[in-house]
C-alpha cells in the first residue's frame, strides 16, 4: 500500500519533471496556446452589473415570494426618499413650501413612477355642514399668509399618517416619496430612476439654495450597490496590483519574474471574467469581489513556481535546468493547494443567496486558471525572456527568526500545546458574543452617501426598516365590518407599545378620518363607524374623491378584502426585528380571528431572514468542503492519521477568528457566514507545505521529529510568511471596501489567516513532536536515495 | 374670366383646408363628434364592470346610469350602485361643467344624508377599477385642447386620429389619442398617457349598437392598464332612450329616490 502510494508521490514528481521539460521545450506553442485559450475566454466580452437589491435572494426563498405575493396584492414599492430640510429649520415657509409643490410635481415626471406622496399634496378631508371636501392639504404655498402656515403646520405635524413619516414633529424636515413601478425589463431601470431624481433635486437646490437635501429608499440601495461594486474595481483592484507588484519584486527582486507574475494573474481574470461574461453572470458587489480575490490567491501560484527557480539560479543552476527543477518539485504541491482552494470556493453554492454562488464559481474559474498559467505560462515565458539573478547568500535574519522560532517550539512543546488549547478555549467562548445581523444599511460604510443621507433620514424623521403585515378580513369588503377595523385598530395600539416602532400606516387611520368628516368634522367620531355599510359607503365617497396616483390600491387590496399594515422600525438589529415581527404575529394569532392572522414580511425582512438562511445553508457546505478537503489532505500527505490531525490547524483558525470577531464586533451578516468554506480551502495549504516537509524529512531523510519540524521551518518557513503575507495584505485591501459585506468577510478572512499561520508555525510542530510517527521499514529507502542523487538542490 | 376666378377660388378653398392647421382640424373632427351625437336628450343604461388582477382574479360590480343633454352646459349624470352589498343604494349625481369642476354629490343610505364633494380630484380610480372617473365623465368638448394627427384604417374601420390635452391641470393625463370612426364620429380606441408621457392605458369599444339612427352606444369598453397588468370591462345593457326627463330627475331629492 505504502509502496503503491509512494510510487504516486514519485510519480507526481514525475509527473511535474515532464510537465517542466516540455513546458522548456515548447515555451512558444505553450504560450502562445495558453494566450489564445485566455483570449478565447477573454472575447465573452464584459460583464454586466445587477444592482438590484432582489439579486440577494434565491428565486425560491421563501421571504421573497412571501413579499412579492403581498405586493401582488397591492402596489409595488420600489421608491426613491427625498427628504427636504431647509437651512433655516422650518419647512413650513412660503418659500420652502413652494419648493416641496414644484418638486412633487416635477417628481410626477420621474421615469416608472406611478405616485408621488408629500405633505402638499396630502389628501386631506374636511368638512364644512354636509359638503367634504377632499383636497390637496396645501396649494399654492406662495400665497399663504403666517397664520395659514401656522395652521397648515398645525395639521401635518398632528396627523397621524404624516409624522414619522412625511414629515417629523417639529415641522423640520420633511420628505416627498416617489414610487416606481419597475418593469424589470433590464437593468438600467433603476439607474435611470436614479440618475433622474438625483437632477431633479440638484436643480431643486440651484433654485433654493436653503434646502438641504437627502436621498434614500429602494432605488438608491440599488445605486449604492452598483456603486459600491464599481467603487471597489476603481479604487481597490489597482491598490492590489501595486501591493503585488512591490511583494513579488522585493521576494524575488527579477523584474522578468514580476511581469510574467502580472501576466498570469492577468490572463486568471481575464479568464474568470469571460466565463462570467460567457454564462451571464451579472456583476453585485459581493461577486465584484472576485477580481481582488484572485489577484491575491493568483500570486500564491506563482510566487511558489517562481522563488524556487530563483533559489536554483542563485546557485547556480541554470535557467531551464531551473525551471525543470521547480516544476519538479512544485506541480503537485501547487496542484493540491489550488484544488483544496477550488473545492472551497465551489462550497459557496450552498449559500442561499446567488450573487455568493457567482463569487465562489468565478473564484473557482479563475484559481483553475491561475494553476494552469503558473505552470505553463509563467515558465514558458521565463523560458523565453531573459532572468538575471545576482548570486548571493541568502537572507540570514529571516532565517535566523524561524530557527528561533523552531527552538523554541522544541523545547517548548507541551507549554505551546497547552498555551494554544487555553486560547482557543477561550476563543470559542467568545464565538458565542456573535448575533446575527443584516441590517443592510449597514453594508455601506459611512463615507457611503446613500449611508449617510439613510442616517441622517432615521435620526430625524423615520425608520428605513418596515416589517408589512397583509391582514385578512374573511370576505370581499370584509374590510369594513367595524369589528375587524377595530381589531385591526387594536393591533395599531399594541404595535405602538414597542418602543422600536416609529410609525404604524394602517388603512383604520383613513376610516377614522373620514367618520370625522362625515360628521361634520365631530372629533367624537374620529373612530371607526358604527356598521359594515356605513364604512363602505364612506370608502367609496373618499375613494372617488381621490386624485390619480394617490388612491387606496397601496393599503387596500382590490376585493377589499385585506389591508396592509406597514410598521416603520428604528434601526435595529436584525434579530429584534424577527423578535418584534414574532410578536405582532402571536398577537394577532391571541387578539384577533383566525382570518386576521399575518405573517410579517418585507425587503427588511428578507434581509432579516438572509444570514440565518445563510448560515444553515453554509453548515453543509462547509462540512462537504471539510471532508472534501480532508480527502485530498489525506491523499496528498500520504496519511490518514495526519490528515486528521491537520484538520486542528485548520479549524481551529475559523474557531480563533470567529471569537476574535465577536470581542471586536459581535454581529454575523451574510458576507461573513459565507468565509469558513472559503478560508479553509485557503488555510490548509500553510499546513500541506509544512506537513509534507516534515514527513519528508521524517519517513525519507530518516530525521528525529525535532529535526524534522527545524527542516520544515527551514524550507518552507519563508514561503509561507511570504505568502500569508500577501494573503493578509490582498484581504486587507478587500477589507477597505465600501461595501460592508465585503470589508467584514476580508476582515474576518485576514484574522483566520494570520491565526492558521500563527498556529502552523506554533501548534502544529508541537503536535506532530508528541505524536508517533511509522519510519518507512522498506521499498521507500532506495527511492529517496535515488531523488537525492537526482535533485540538484533541495528546494521549497 | 369669371370661370377662371372660380376654378382659382375654389382651389385657394381646398387647399386652405388642406392647409388647415392639425389643431384647427383636430377640434374640427371632436365638435363634428359631438354634433352627431346631440339630440338624444336623456338615456338610462344598466352597467357590469368587471375587473381582472395581473393574476387573472375577478371581481364584478353593478350598477345603473342615467344621463340627461344639455347644450349650453355639460350633461347630467345620475348613477346608482347595486353591488358590492355594502354600497347597494348609494347613488352619485354629476353636473359636467364645459369650464372649471363639476358639482357632485352623493347620497348614502347608511347614513340617510345626501353629502356633496368639493373635490377637483376626477381623476382616481372609479370602483378601484382602471376606469378614473374623468375617463367616464361626460366628454365636453371643452375639456380638452386638440390636435389631429394622422387617418388610420383600424380592423377595417377608416379611422381620425386626434391627439387631445386636458386643460384641467388636475387630469392624470399628459394627453390621449383618439380614434373616431370616420362615418359616425363613434370612438373606437382610445391611449392615455400619464404625467410623465408614457403610455398607461388603452381603451378599446365594441358591440356598438345604434339608437335612434344615429346615436352609436358602446355595448362594451374594455380598459387595459400597460403599466400594472389589470384590466377592466365596462358592459352597457338595456339602453332605454327618450325617457322624458327632466331637471327634476337630477336633483338631490331624486337621488334619494333613485337609491331605493
Amino acid at each position: 500500500m505504502k509502496q503503491s502510494i509512494n510510487n504516486l508521490k514519485k510519480g507526481g514528481q514525475q509527473f511535474g519533471e515532464r510537465w517542466g521539460r516540455f513546458v522548456v521545450k515548447f515555451r512558444w506553442p505553450v504560450l502562445i496556446g495558453t494566450l489564445a485559450l485566455a483570449m478565447a475566454f477573454g472575447a465573452g466580452g464584459q460583464m454586466g452589473f445587477n444592482s438590484d437589491y432582489h439579486v440577494f435572494f434565491s428565486e425560491d426563498n421563501p421571504q421573497l415570494l412571501a413579499y412579492d405575493g403581498l405586493q401582488n396584492k397591492y402596489t409595488k414599492d420600489d421608491n426613491v426618499f427625498i427628504v427636504i430640510a431647509p437651512k433655516d429649520g422650518e419647512v413650513f415657509t412660503r418659500q420652502t413650501l413652494t419648493a416641496i409643490e414644484e418638486l412633487t410635481a416635477e417628481a410626477w415626471q420621474t421615469p416608472y413612477s406611478s405616485r408621488v406622496d408629500a405633505i402638499t399634496n396630502f389628501q386631506y378631508t374636511r368638512a364644512v355642514e354636509d359638503d367634504l371636501y377632499v383636497d390637496d392639504l396645501i396649494e399654492n404655498a406662495a400665497a399663504k399668509s403666517p397664520a395659514e402656515l401656522k395652521e397648515l403646520k398645525d395639521i401635518a405635524t398632528s396627523d397621524p399618517r404624516l409624522v414619522h413619516r412625511l414629515i417629523n414633529e417639529e415641522g423640520t424636515a420633511t420628505a416627498i416619496n416617489v414610487t416606481v413601478r419597475l418593469p424589470e425589463q433590464d437593468n438600467g431601470e433603476s439607474a435611470e430612476v436614479a440618475a433622474f431624481t438625483r437632477q431633479m433635486v440638484e436643480d431643486l437646490k440651484v433654485k433654493y439654495p436653503n434646502l438641504e437635501t437627502y436621498m434614500s429608499g429602494f432605488v438608491m440601495l440599488n445605486s449604492a450597490f452598483f456603486e459600491a461594486a464599481n467603487g471597489d474595481f476603481q479604487t481597490l483592484t489597482p491598490l492590489m496590483f501595486l501591493i503585488v507588484i512591490i511583494t513579488i519584486l522585493l521576494t524575488t527582486r527579477t523584474f522578468s519574474g514580476t511581469i510574467s507574475t502580472l501576466i498570469v494573474i492577468v490572463l486568471s481574470i481575464m479568464t474568470a471574467m469571460g466565463f462570467g461574461a460567457y454564462m451571464g453572470i451579472g456583476l453585485t458587489p459581493p461577486s465584484g469581489a472576485f477580481i481582488n480575490i484572485i489577484l491575491t490567491l493568483a500570486v500564491a501560484d506563482s510566487i511558489h513556481v517562481l522563488i524556487t527557480i530563483i533559489q536554483q539560479m542563485r546557485n547556480g543552476v541554470d535557467k531551464r535546468d531551473a525551471i525543470v527543477e521547480s516544476l519538479r518539485v512544485n506541480f503537485m504541491p501547487v496542484f493540491i493547494t489550488s484544488l483544496t482552494t477550488v473545492i472551497g470556493f465551489l462550497s459557496m453554492n450552498f449559500s442561499d443567496s446567488p450573487p455568493f454562488h457567482d463569487l465562489g464559481n468565478l473564484t473557482a474559474v479563475g484559481m483553475v486558471a491561475a494553476f494552469l498559467y503558473s505552470t505553463l505560462s509563467l515558465p514558458a515565458l521565463l523560458a523565453i525572456l531573459p532572468v538575471k539573478v545576482k548570486a548571493r547568500a541568502p537572507k540570514k535574519d529571516k532565517g535566523t527568526f524561524l530557527e528561533r522560532l523552531a527552538e523554541f517550539v522544541i523545547s517548548n512543546k507541551r507549554p505551546v500545546i497547552a498555551a494554544s488549547s487555553i486560547f482557543i478555549l477561550a476563543s470559542s467562548f467568545l464565538v458565542f458574543k456573535n448575533e446575527l445581523n443584516d441590517e443592510f444599511i449597514k453594508y455601506f460604510s459611512k463615507d457611503v452617501t446613500f449611508r449617510s443621507d439613510t442616517d441622517y433620514i432615521s435620526d430625524n424623521l423615520t425608520g428605513i426598516y418596515t416589517i408589512e403585515f397583509s391582514v385578512g378580513a374573511s370576505e370581499e369588503g370584509g374590510i369594513n365590518n367595524p369589528e375587524y377595523l377595530n381589531t385591526l385598530k387594536d393591533f395599531e395600539d399594541w404595535l405602538y407599545t414597542n418602543d422600536e416602532v416609529v410609525h404604524v400606516n394602517a388603512f383604520t387611520e383613513v376610516m377614522e378620518q373620514v367618520n370625522k368628516s362625515m360628521h361634520g368634522d365631530d372629533l367624537a367620531y374620529y373612530r371607526m363607524p358604527d356598521n359594515r355599510e356605513e364604512a363602505a359607503q364612506y370608502l367609496l365617497l373618499y375613494e372617488m374623491s381621490l386624485p390619480f396616483g394617490l388612491d387606496l390600491n397601496n393599503q387596500v387590496n382590490v376585493d377589499k378584502s385585506e389591508t396592509r399594515v406597514i410598521v416603520t422600525l428604528k434601526n435595529i438589529p436584525t434579530k429584534s426585528m424577527l423578535e418584534l415581527s414574532d410578536k405582532a404575529s402571536a398577537w394577532l394569532d391571541a387578539n384577533a380571528p383566525a382570518h386576521m392572522k399575518a405573517e410579517g414580511v418585507s425587503s427588511t425582512m428578507m434581509f432579516a431572514h438572509l444570514s440565518e438562511r445563510q448560515i444553515l445553508s453554509m453548515i453543509s457546505g462547509t462540512t462537504v468542503a471539510l471532508v472534501l478537503i480532508s480527502i485530498v489532505l489525506a491523499f496528498a500527505i500520504r496519511s490518514a492519521k495526519f490528515g486528521f490531525l491537520s484538520l486542528i490547524p485548520n479549524i481551529m483558525p475559523v474557531v480563533v477568528g470567529l471569537g476574535i470577531w465577536g470581542l471586536l464586533y459581535g454581529y454575523i451578516n451574510t458576507g461573513i457566514s459565507i468565509v469558513f468554506g472559503m478560508t479553509l480551502g485557503i488555510i490548509v495549504d500553510d499546513t500541506v507545505h509544512f506537513l509534507s516537509k516534515y514527513l519528508r524529512a521524517r519517513r525519507e531523510l530518516g530525521k528525529s521529529p525535532e529535526d524534522s519540524v527545524r527542516y520544515a521551518f527551514s524550507t518552507v518557513g519563508q514561503a509561507l510568511l511570504v505568502t500569508t503575507f500577501v494573503l493578509v495584505a490582498g484581504f486587507m485591501v478587500l477589507a477597505q471596501s465600501n461595501f460592508g459585506l465585503n470589508s467584514d468577510m476580508a476582515r474576518i478572512t485576514v484574522i483566520i489567516i494570520l491565526f492558521a499561520l500563527i498556529l502552523d508555525f506554533l501548534m502544529l510542530p508541537a503536535l506532530l513532536m508528541l505524536s508517533p510517527v511509522k519510519r518507512p521499514q522498506d521499498g521507500s529507502k532506495p527511492a529517496s536515495t535515488n531523488k537525492t542523487t537526482m535533485q540538484p538542490v533541495p528546494a521549497t | 374670366m369669371k370661370k377662371l376666378v372660380y376654378t382659382f377660388a375654389t382651389l385657394l378653398t381646398a387647399l386652405s383646408l388642406s392647409a388647415q392647421s392639425p389643431e384647427a382640424r383636430g377640434l374640427e373632427i371632436a365638435k363634428a363628434a359631438d354634433a352627431y351625437d346631440q339630440g338624444f336628450g336623456s338615456s338610462k343604461t344598466t352597467l357590469t364592470m368587471i375587473l381582472t388582477n395581473k393574476q387573472g382574479q375577478e371581481s364584478t360590480r353593478y350598477m345603473s346610469n342615467q344621463t340627461l343633454e344639455l347644450t349650453e352646459d355639460g350633461d347630467k349624470s345620475l348613477i346608482v350602485f347595486d353591488s358590492p352589498r355594502d354600497v347597494k343604494g348609494t347613488a352619485t349625481l354629476t353636473f359636467t361643467h364645459k369650464e372649471g369642476s363639476d358639482d357632485q354629490w352623493l347620497y348614502l343610505p347608511a347614513l340617510k344624508r345626501v353629502k356633496r364633494i368639493s373635490s377637483d380630484n376626477k381623476s382616481g380610480p372609479f370602483m378601484g377599477s382602471e376606469f378614473a372617473y374623468e375617463d367616464l365623465s361626460s366628454q365636453e368638448v371643452e375639456k380638452y385642447s386638440y390636435k389631429f394627427l394622422k387617418e388610420e384604417n383600424i380592423n377595417g374601420v377608416d379611422t381620425y386620429v386626434v391627439e387631445r390635452d386636458p386643460v384641467d391641470p388636475k387630469s392624470g393625463y399628459a394627453r390621449q389619442v383618439v380614434w373616431y370612426n370616420k362615418e359616425n364620429y363613434r370612438l373606437e380606441k382610445m391611449d392615455f398617457y400619464d404625467r410623465k408621457n408614457a403610455l398607461l392605458k388603452t381603451l378599446t369599444y365594441g358591440n356598438y349598437e345604434v339608437y335612434k339612427e344615429k346615436h352609436w352606444r358602446a355595448g362594451e369598453m374594455n380598459m387595459v392598464n400597460h403599466q400594472t397588468g389589470k384590466k377592466t370591462k365596462l358592459l352597457f345593457e338595456d339602453y332605454v332612450f327618450d325617457l322624458g326627463f327632466t331637471d327634476n330627475d337630477f336633483s338631490q331629492n331624486s337621488l334619494r329616490r333613485a337609491s331605493r
